[in-house]
């Protein structure tokens, strides 16, 4: 078993076992804990397949940034395990029925297509270094990428706005 | 002697290279994403609590994500068996999952605001007390 084989079957389980303790765990703080586990997992697949830019954009976004703030804003209401909401025992079951029913029908779905065969680079080529992505960020997509600032723009001001007392 | 020590160590360096690249099949990868993506489906039908939810869409824009790199790797794969030339196929597809970051950067900045106001006038994160969109 290749090295890589071995990092990607752990990868996954750990991404896997850490997302259903996000959903599973009753203090909302580990959930936010385990989020940022199944974002390090997710990132590490991204190492595997060679996205080193998209790697560190997600650890620095979404690790570092957007679940620092989640943590801010659950400790801002205080929120712990004896104050959480729970939903009753037979909407629980049903929730995780109606999920794994797509789970199931997405997989079976796929399981047979002519896709099955195609293979992914692991390790090898060289698009997500951020050379390659930088010349087609600011070359083809510079147009969006002007958009999206203004969209930040916007959610900034949107935010202040909605978060002032009246 | 170097002679036979250059070859041994260029003899280990192949079989190394050949260790290191390995290729996956993308259903491993469509499989793991779908999960991943089918327990934040869960995580939003069974929390009450609305950031707890809000986490789950952020699992969900994740394992999505990670499907598309995986299909942008494939695509290149594909790409360079036709012409092994160094081309950009597939850069778009890692391009596209940053504007993702980036909206959800955006939605998360407004969403927990959104939360906030709503914590300030209930007293409560529990998203059963909003079903009625009334005071």
């Amino acid at each position: 078993m290749a090295i890589t084989e071995i990092l990607f079957w752990f990868l996954t389980a750990l991404a896997l076992m850490s997302a259903l303790m996000v959903v599973f765990s009753k203090n909302p703080v580990h959930s936010v804990l385990w989020l940022v586990a199944v974002f390090f997992a997710i990132s590490g697949h991204y190492i595997l397949l060679n996205a080193q830019f998209l790697a560190v954009v997600n650890l620095i976004v979404y690790a570092g940034a957007i679940m620092v703030l989640f943590l801010f804003v659950i400790m801002l209401m205080n929120l712990n395990g004896e104050t959480e909401p729970q939903k009753n025992k037979w909407l629980k079951t049903a929730g995780v029925i109606t999920g794994g029913c797509l789970m199931l029908v997405i997989v079976a779905a796929l399981k047979d297509t002519e896709m099955q065969y195609k293979q992914v680079q692991i390790n090898e080529g060289n698009i997500g270094l951020i050379k390659n992505l930088g010349k087609v960020l600011f070359t083809e997509y510079v147009f969006p990428f002007e958009i999206s600032s203004v969209l930040f723009l916007s959610a900034m001001v949107g935010a202040v706005v909605i978060g002032k007392k009246d | 002697m170097v002679k036979k020590i250059k070859k041994l160590f260029e003899k280990k360096q192949a079989s190394l290279l050949q260790q290191i690249i390995f290729d996956m099949p993308i259903n491993y990868y469509l499989f793991l994403t779908v999960t991943l993506f089918s327990i934040g489906v869960i995580g939003v039908l069974t929390r009450r609590n609305a950031i707890i939810v809000f986490m789950c869409i952020e699992l969900m824009l994740n394992a999505v994500n990670l499907l598309l790199v995986a299909f942008s790797q494939m695509h290149q794969a594909a790409a360079l068996a036709i012409q092994p030339i160094a081309s950009n196929v597939g850069a778009e597809a890692q391009l596209f999952v940053f504007f993702i970051m980036v909206v959800a950067a955006a939605e998360v900045s407004v969403g927990l605001a959104i939360i906030v106001m709503m914590y300030r006038n209930i007293h409560s994160v529990d998203i059963n007390f909003l079903n009625r969109l009334k005071h």
